[in-house]
């Protein structure tokens, strides 16, 4: 047992920090810090950065492109991101889809799809859940249908992030009606200017736009845009859903959200005094970063595991329950923090620059708070994780 | 950064691990249950043959281990079958005060420590100071103690206590605090055994005017006493996560094989998610002795916030695993006789030893919060 880096390791830890301290524009993340929507010019100008210096796909090979970092060293890159308020890269091509093409695509899908996706030629979205089909995917409905060389496309997907910047599509589709729910999925990707695509934003509880539904009316897909083999896209989806839960705890966000929680409850007053010294408050914060600290080194041990070689199982399911609960304590704490100032509705400020209604720290609280719900909802909700742990691990 | 255990270690925790489950049968906890002294000889000579006690010391002390993860190496797997062996208190608190503060001639006595021939309680706490550390009235007049001590663990089995009294200052200040060594037999010295809940005996101590040999400096204990009471919380709450993991292992069997409505209760939902959640909790405490163990070594300001942040959340993950575990038993959990009740309330005790997750909790935002 041995809780300190390598020399290695903290070598490396300072290359990030010395190239974040140096490259990291100001501009950027003085507005991840204060919690403002990011443009697709800011995604797009923050990865041609990172990509310039080799270091956009942290969980991809070298042969293609990427840093073949092993997991401790993604671990320290993506805390020092978060601690100099990085943008976070945009997960849907890099995190999401390249994983599933090295491992199932084709030679020509590889060449093709993996280049685009780091030099920013592409923009990908996800086209997983549907209106019937959330927590349980297995039941998604949008049908392909194999015309010649091509997939007729019919159907609905929703929850879809980022959507209003994509250009391209990874979507579950049923290729079949046969045998189990599972069995007749396959996986298709899409390009967003097809004939018969339209998207349309869903305002979500904070304000803000940032998931959309996407209506599929006859959408003509070449079959060379299919997957690996039809109907087994459920293999590769639960594939793809082990490195979405990569960095799952997000002890990353928790520890920057945390240091934000404590300036503002050193800032803001009550009966006459800083707000962290009141008792009851200091023990919600006391609790949740102990809460924190522990999380932390239960990541670091799934980490550590994996660099060394054992898949992450059900492990980040526990990481996720976890990690999703200590980020919402944090931001309803916050929120709780600023008082009265919670209440002024200031969608307008996290995207332009008007005056803003109360002290800067409180412009972005509430709106974190809500949309920050999602949490335990997306990338299966806390409930399916728990249902994952009993079988998995219990065995029950 | 490596989250494995040492070759050694690995061959002492396995070595342990058998050894332990081969000796405590029921008929032995009970055995124990009754006895005077809440411990087994055979058990105590068995652990120190194996050198258990010898791995809370280090090398100059004649030992070969004595650092965080050693420490909570040994107690896991003791908690694992609810053992009640001092080691705590001969070892970590006895021994250990004894190392870090004995004249030679005083050192001398590690050895037989090690070799299991000496039990040894530490007699700190009085009625009313609670957990507070610096708080401390007995008295020395001519070099003899008067005053009283409360809830002394192992002060039935110890043969030599160490009794902390003040010499100068005030009540709680923690200045002035002097350590002695005081044979059990000494004139003057009563006492009251009882057994405890959770296992084992402890005592209440009565000095009247009783002789005792200082152990070192006069008036300088408290840095001695903050260190071995460090490590001691390392101890006990990786006990209490040794007695985490064997709840968990006979609750999830319980789900799996007790049938209700028809299948195995295991099976609703209701149960399931409860479970999985005392699992993540479980993980949790797992980490929060890391974190301690990793830290032991640490000057005092950054090893107490881990000593106060672990043992928050080690008496909270005890609480919820041990009321979580009997509610999911039902009518059974309720039994004294079945192995969950034993477990159970040593569990739930570790809260009352070494600060409770309410003092500790103040003592974080003291140190880490504000």
């Amino acid at each position: 047992m041995d809780l300190n880096y390598t020399d290695d390791q903290i070598a490396f830890r300072n290359e990030v920090r010395n190239f974040l301290r140096d490259n990291l524009p100001p501009r950027l993340s003085d507005k991840v810090r204060d919690g403002k929507e990011l443009t697709k010019q800011d995604h797009e100008e923050w990865h041609a950065i990172l990509n310039s210096r080799g270091w956009l796909a942290g969980n991809w090979p070298k042969e293609h492109g990427g840093t073949g970092w092993d997991a401790v060293q993604r671990n320290i890159f993506e805390d020092e991101m978060t601690k100099a308020n990085a943008p976070r890269i945009v997960p849907f091509g890099l995190a999401m889809l390249g994983p599933v093409l090295m491992a199932f695509g084709s030679d020509d899908q590889k060449g093709y799809w993996l280049p685009r996706i780091l030099d920013g030629s592409d923009w990908w979205c996800q086209g997983y859940s549907e209106p019937g089909a959330g927590s349980d995917l297995a039941s998604v409905r949008t049908s392909a249908l194999r015309d010649g060389d091509d997939y007729i496309v019919n159907g609905q997907k929703t929850w879809t992030t980022l959507g209003q910047h994509a250009n391209m599509i990874f979507c579950l589709v049923r290729t079949s009606k046969e045998g189990k729910r599972q069995e007749g999925i396959s996986f298709l990707l899409v390009d967003m200017n097809s004939p018969g695509i339209e998207v349309r934003p869903i305002v979500l509880i904070d304000g803000g736009a940032e998931v959309n539904e996407v209506f599929l009316d006859n959408v003509r897909v070449p079959a060379a845009n299919l997957v690996g083999e039809e109907n087994k896209g459920w293999t590769y989806a639960k594939y793809l859903l082990t490195h979405e839960r990569t960095n799952i705890a997000g002890v990353g966000f928790a520890s920057a959200g945390l240091e934000t929680l404590k300036r503002i409850a050193r800032a803001e007053l009550s009966g006459g005094q800083p707000l962290i010294k009141n008792p009851l408050f200091a023990a919600r914060i006391g609790q949740v970063q102990i809460d924190l600290m522990a999380m932390a080194t239960t990541n670091l041990r799934v980490v550590s595991a994996a660099a060394a070689g054992q898949a992450p199982g059900a492990e980040s399911s526990m990481l996720k329950v976890k990690g999703t609960q200590v980020r919402q304590e944090i931001n309803a704490l916050t929120m709780q923090a600023i008082g009265p100032y919670a209440m002024p509705f200031v969608s307008e400020a996290l995207e332009g620059d008007n005056d803003p209604v109360g002290p800067a720290y409180a412009q972005a609280p509430t709106g974190q708070y809500l949309n920050n719900r999602k949490l335990s909802i997306y990338g299966g909700s806390n409930e399916v994780q728990r249902s994952i742990i009993a079988k998995a691990i219990l065995e029950l | 950064m490596n989250f494995n255990l040492t070759e050694e270690r690995q061959m002492l925790q396995d070595g342990l691990r058998r050894f332990l489950r081969d000796q405590y049968t029921p008929d032995l906890l009970a055995q124990i249950a009754d006895s005077d002294t809440g411990t087994s000889t055979d058990v105590w000579n068995g652990l120190a043959e194996m050198g258990v006690i010898g791995a809370l010391f280090n090398e100059d002390q004649g030992g070969f281990g004595g650092a965080g993860f050693d420490i909570a190496v040994v107690a896991e797997e003791l908690g694992r079958v609810g053992a009640t062996d001092p080691l705590i208190d001969t070892g970590i608190l006895g021994g250990g005060l004894i190392a870090a503060l004995g004249t030679d001639e005083q050192q001398s006595m590690l050895e037989d420590i090690i070799a299991g021939k000496h039990h040894v309680a530490l007699a700190h706490a009085e009625p009313g100071s609670r957990y507070d550390l610096s708080r401390v009235s007995t008295a020395v007049t001519d070099g003899k103690l008067t005053g009283r001590k409360a809830v002394v663990v192992n002060g039935g089995a110890a043969d030599t206590l160490i009794v902390s009294a003040r010499t100068s200052g005030d009540v709680a200040d923690q200045d002035g605090i002097s350590l002695f060594l005081v044979a059990v037999n000494a004139s003057g010295l009563t006492r009251r055994i009882y057994p405890l809940t959770g296992g084992g005996h402890a005592a209440e101590i009565t000095l009247d005017d009783t002789p005792a040999t200082p152990l070192g400096d006069a008036g300088q204990a408290y840095a001695a006493l903050a260190t071995a009471h460090a490590r001691a919380t390392c101890a006990i709450s990786a006990e209490a996560v040794g007695l985490m993991d064997a709840i968990r292992v006979l609750t999830t069997d319980y789900l799996k094989t007790r049938k209700q409505f028809g299948q195995p209760i295991g099976k609703f939902q209701a149960l399931q998610h409860r479970m999985a959640d005392v699992l993540i909790e479980i993980e949790q405490a797992r980490s929060a002795v890391i974190n301690l163990a990793g830290h032991l070594e640490a000057e005092p300001a950054t090893r107490d916030i881990h000593v106060a942040a672990t043992k928050t959340l080690i008496g909270q993950v005890a609480r919820l695993v041990a009321e979580e575990a009997i509610q999911m038993h039902g009518g059974i959990g309720m039994t004294q006789e079945y192995a969950l009740a034993h477990l159970a309330k040593r569990l739930v005790m570790v809260d009352h030893r070494f600060g409770d997750t309410l003092y500790h909790m103040d003592r974080f935002i003291a140190l880490a919060v504000a």
